[in-house]
């Protein structure tokens, strides 16, 4: 759905072919030079923006502004906001996963869409229904404010509206992954007298761990960047109620062009990882498809 | 599919896990979204109406529309093209850039929209370029639709790079060895498997464009009328307290995601049936 689009645990076995079913080799040419002037233009020139202008003023400049105690506090929200999230949504991704791919029950494709909701809902309102509900002038505002409770423009704020819109990346990544896998090996144990969480840990875990850690990994990403939505809840308190991108909007808007590239740096290594891990998952998954087909081949 | 439709289930946990997530769905994602309904319904027909079709409104949604429709037709375009060279061809750097089409799920907009922004300012490497041919991109509609295409990348590539790989070549063969043409073989055989599977994209693009903010605020110049999108209106109206206002835009905007929503389910739940078929 809209946000994310599942790993692909295809195997590439793509390869040049000549002859009859081959393209002649001048389209060849031009569609790769079409695919790689798209993709350096949009992807690879503006990655190397960020990190030419974090360190356009020295190395010095860019260390100043990481350790800038408002750049400081900024880095320390956004841990703490993603501490709470990604094992929420983990805890549900799993559960959800589990009750829809191994249980049939009128109404499994309305919950499935359901859960998809928050990809397909802008940020800006994903922030809006919280102040809706939480504001001064929302349904709990009144109790809230007599309570001396605070949570919009306030930490809580930032938590929920960031639970929100990471809420369906480990279901996601799930739900196809425990469709495909079935549910005989969780019967047979079953039948052999296993109980839920020796299920759980030996046989659910174990298959689905690859999967699970790049769906934690891409809510985590999601999380330590989410913009829009934080960002109406945030009430953008410096050194307070900021988290890693409202700070670097703010310096931005102060032309502090080098500080904002050095404190958006981090954030692009943080992609960098996120990747490298997809890229990990993927290759296990496709060397685990190899070896299985290899083994039933002898 | 799940099979066994008649036979009792005897896995443990149905009971809990199935509470739990209609329990925090409900209490995160239901229950605070229907405040957007509920407090719509305060206000009169006239009231809302008044509202969605003030000038700057109207505006808005057009630019949101038209910016996300371009983006998402550049990326079908485009994404056609690099789904295909990443499957059918080989060349230094492949794996790469395989990997970096993701960078855009990856990356926070805010980080997106700035280096955008640097790079397509009058004084930016692109922008400088694009100077004496009086093309501006920063701070116009067509800035915009630069961050759009950037966040809707990886959704056509990701949808139809699988349903490539898993292609039957044998079908090709068979209209080659019949004397098709190669274009005519990809125009005839080849693309219209594709074509669900763009369309699917195309419409994943367009619903994320519809709704994005981070990337697009800086380098868009939020000029109200003029490089104003809908998502920032929400925002202004939220930052002047106009409440009524606030919700009433984001109402329609909701629908349309919906509608949006149901559309791309369709689609996936009918190539799914295909692909259970073939």
């Amino acid at each position: 759905m809209a946000g994310s689009v599942t790993a692909n645990y295809v195997s590439a076995t793509a390869a040049a072919r000549t002859g009859p079913l081959a393209e002649p080799a001048w389209v060849r040419r031009t569609l790769i030079a079409v695919a790689v002037i798209f993709l350096a233009l949009l992807l690879i020139l503006p990655l190397v923006t960020v990190f030419y202008y974090a360190f356009k003023e020295g190395v010095r400049v860019y260390f100043a502004a990481l350790s800038e105690p408002d750049a400081l506090s900024a880095v320390r929200l956004t841990l703490l906001t993603a501490a709470i999230v990604v094992p929420a949504n983990t805890l549900f991704g799993i559960a959800a996963a589990w009750a829809i791919t191994k249980f049939r029950f009128p109404g499994k494709n309305v919950l499935t869409t359901l859960i998809d909701l928050p990809f397909a809902i802008s940020p800006v309102i994903a922030g809006l229904i919280f102040i809706l509900v939480f504001g001064a002038r929302g349904w709990f505002g009144p109790w809230l404010t007599e309570h001396d409770i605070k949570i919009v423009f306030a930490v809580p704020g930032i938590v929920l509206a960031t639970a929100f819109v990471t809420f369906p990346f480990v279901a996601r990544e799930l739900i196809p992954l425990m469709q495909a896998q079935g549910t005989q090996e969780e019967e047979a144990a079953t039948t052999l007298g296993a109980r839920g969480w020796t299920i759980f840990w030996r046989i659910v875990l174990p298959n689905i761990k690859w999967g699970l850690l790049y769906g934690i990994i891409l809510c985590n990403a999601r999380a330590m960047g989410e913009f829009g939505a934080v960002s109406v809840v945030s009430g953008h308190i410096r050194g307070v109620t900021n988290t890693i991108p409202l700070h670097v909007q703010i310096v931005y808007n102060e032309y502090k062009f080098a500080a904002a590239f050095a404190v958006a740096s981090l954030l692009m290594l943080l992609a960098f990882a996120t990747l490298a891990v997809k890229s990990f998952v993927e290759w296990k998954y496709a060397r685990g498809l190899a070896m299985k087909e290899s083994g039933e081949s002898i | 599919m799940a099979k066994g439709s008649k036979k009792r289930n005897i896995l443990p946990g149905f009971g809990l896990s199935l509470g739990y997530t209609m329990l925090y769905l409900g209490l995160l994602v239901l229950i605070p979204l229907s405040s957007v309904f509920f407090k719509s319904f305060e206000l009169s027909f006239g009231e809302f109406w008044q509202i969605i079709s003030n000038e700057r409104v109207v505006a808005s949604y057009r630019l949101s529309f038209a910016t996300s429709l371009i983006a998402a037709l550049i990326n079908a375009v485009f994404g056609l093209a690099v789904a295909w060279v990443l499957v059918r061809y080989r060349f230094p750097g492949k794996r790469l850039l395989d990997a970096l089409v993701d960078l855009p799920f990856a990356l926070p907009t805010a980080v997106a929209g700035i280096a955008l922004t640097q790079l397509y300012s009058p004084k930016g490497w692109i922008g400088s370029l694009l100077e004496p041919l009086h093309i501006k991109v920063a701070y116009t509609p067509l800035g915009i639709i630069v961050a759009l295409t950037f966040i809707g990348i990886p959704f056509v590539v990701r949808t139809v790079q699988p349903v490539l790989q898993e292609l039957d070549r044998e079908i090709e063969e068979a209209a080659a060895s019949l004397g098709a043409r190669r274009l005519r073989v990809f125009v005839q055989v080849i693309f219209p498997e594709l074509l669900p599977a763009l369309i699917t994209g195309f419409a994943l693009a367009f619903a994320r464009a519809i709704g994005e903010y981070g990337s697009v605020v800086f380098i868009s110049g939020n000029m109200p009328m003029k490089t104003e999108i809908a998502p920032l209106l929400i925002m202004t109206r939220l930052e002047q307290f106009d409440y009524p206002g606030a919700t009433a835009i984001a109402l329609v905007m909701l629908i349309v995601s919906f509608v949006l929503l149901l559309f791309i389910n369709y689609l996936q739940w009918r190539s799914g049936r295909r692909a259970a078929a073939a």
